[in-house]
């Protein structure tokens, strides 16, 4: 990937990105404002959040869902939503102040 | 052996881009240009050419699927005029920012409105700071052998931007005259295969275009726009030196008639500077020391070598085929005059915009221009900056 802090005569012409798969390294979960919050014990593994998820956002190991990459999670709330047994919750990224 | 033919700038045009037979054209029927792709889609039915020819909707789609080809790793090629050209705006700027090295014709013509088919610059001086060179041509020879070298400047590797070839409307574009049309082989000899930058189609080596270009990166992209538009100055010139090894034509970035020992000089694009050329020649009969320069790249503007040639001149006169609304003249004056104040060019200079939406300019029109410029240079005097030459009062 391009170093953020490359000159422009160091960084590929036309704004082309030419190293494939690179978006894995960009992270994109920083502006969250709502966090999604499983409970495993209502989940019924049937990956309806990881096929909805609008990005790459749910953690699958050996076809069970385990968690999110809150690297990516933009907390927008559909896993939330589709979840059949509301086994994820969204709740706020940060509490305000008491 | 090359061979002479009386031609239209279209034909010739259209006769060029036979020989370069480029991967895929796609383009939109427009007066005064449809007689190019006219022409060339003919030459795909009768299968002269490979070139995949795409009929597209509308100049939007024409450029976007242009851009699309260029990025799939193809050479390029299509035509436009006035509003054709308006409706693909974004997409022109686009092309050039991708850095994909497109060859567009834009035959001059007025934009509407009020609605108007014949010849200005209007179209192609709007588009003037989207990134692409500009190549003006004054005649047919010219439109052909400037579709010629545009495909190499375009594609070299110090550049990668695209190219407009202009010459005027219906003066140039179906104005027969007498065209030396060089060899198919040479011309692809010339041209040279294609070779793609960084190709969609290149599966081996995957690369995205277009992507979001924040505040982050999007400064040095535009950065790297300027050193390709630099480098294509050197370029220009190479290829013209090597045009005219090959073919015997001569070009550099603007050409000078009778201007060395002139103190009156006419800046003018295109196909009126031909006319003109007939009356430095009469007025020099007359012993008036006038002279010509018409410029041939306007994008890279040539301020240094155009400020070199004009040194010397007592006074410039330069004539604007658009105009500028609101600005201190016509796009050629106001760069011109900056380009001179810039290289310590002494010479007093106004500006004459002429010729809008196809308004003739005659032989005696150029003269009177000549004549204000000795009444200047005599009393040290402008009394008018800009001057609509030819419109009633």
């Amino acid at each position: 990937m391009v170093n953020p802090n490359a000159g422009w005569k160091e960084i590929p012409i036309g704004g082309k990105i030419v190293d494939a798969g690179n978006a894995r390294e960009y992270e994109t979960g920083s502006w969250r404002a709502m966090r999604p919050e499983v409970d495993m014990e209502k989940c019924i593994n049937c990956l309806q959040c990881w096929v909805y998820c609008p990005d790459a956002s749910i953690d699958v190991e050996d076809g069970e869902m385990v968690g999110f990459h809150m690297r990516f999670c933009k907390g927008c709330g559909i896993c939330g939503s589709i979840c059949p047994v509301e086994a994820i919750t969204l709740v706020p990224e940060a509490a305000p102040e008491a | 052996m090359s061979r002479f033919e009386a031609m239209d700038g279209n034909a010739a045009t259209a006769e060029a881009m036979r020989q370069i037979n480029p991967d895929v054209v796609a383009a939109y029927p427009i007066t005064p240009q449809t007689s190019i792709v006219q022409t060339f889609s003919q030459f795909v039915a009768d299968g002269e050419v490979d070139t995949e020819f795409i009929r597209v909707e509308s100049e939007h789609s024409a450029m976007a699927a242009c851009i699309g080809a260029s990025a799939a790793g193809g050479r390029v090629m299509t035509a436009t005029s006035a509003n054709g050209l308006a409706l693909m705006w974004e997409m022109v700027y686009i092309a050039a920012s991708n850095r994909a090295p497109i060859v567009m014709t834009v035959v001059n013509r007025a934009l509407s409105g009020p609605i108007n088919i014949h010849c200005d610059h209007s179209d192609s001086m709007g588009a003037r700071d989207a990134g692409w060179i500009h190549l003006f041509g004054e005649d047919p020879q010219e439109g052909y052998d400037n579709a010629i070298q545009a495909v190499r400047i375009a594609e070299h590797e110090d550049v990668l931007l695209p190219v407009m070839n202009m010459y005027d409307g219906f003066i140039t574009s179906h104005g027969l005259e007498r065209v030396q049309l060089e060899d198919d082989q040479a011309v692809k000899d010339f041209v040279g295969p294609f070779k793609a930058h960084e190709a969609l189609l290149d599966v081996g080596n995957p690369v995205t275009y277009g992507p979001l270009d924040f505040y982050d990166f999007y400064m040095e992209h535009k950065r790297q726009q300027v050193e390709g538009m630099k480098h294509a100055r050197k370029v220009i010139l190479e290829v013209a030196a090597e045009f005219e090894k090959r073919f015997g034509r001569r070009y550099g970035l603007f050409e000078e008639y009778r201007l060395d020992d002139a103190e009156l000089a006419l800046v003018v694009l295109s196909s009126t500077a031909g006319t003109a050329k007939s009356v430095v020649d009469d007025l020099r009969s007359q012993g008036l020391k006038v002279g010509l320069l018409k410029p041939r790249v306007f994008r890279p503007f040539p301020a240094e070598e155009l400020a070199d040639a004009l040194r010397d001149k007592a006074v410039i006169g330069v004539m604007d085929r658009s105009d500028s609304f609101g600005a201190m003249g016509g796009p050629l004056f106001v760069e011109l005059s900056a380009a001179c104040k810039i290289h310590d060019v002494p010479a007093k200079m106004v500006d004459y915009v002429f010729g809008l939406g196809g308004r003739d300019t005659t032989p005696d029109q150029i003269e009177s221009v000549f004549r204000d410029l000795a009444t200047i240079a005599e009393t040290g005097k402008i009394k008018q900056l800009v001057t609509y030459l030819g419109v009633r009062e």
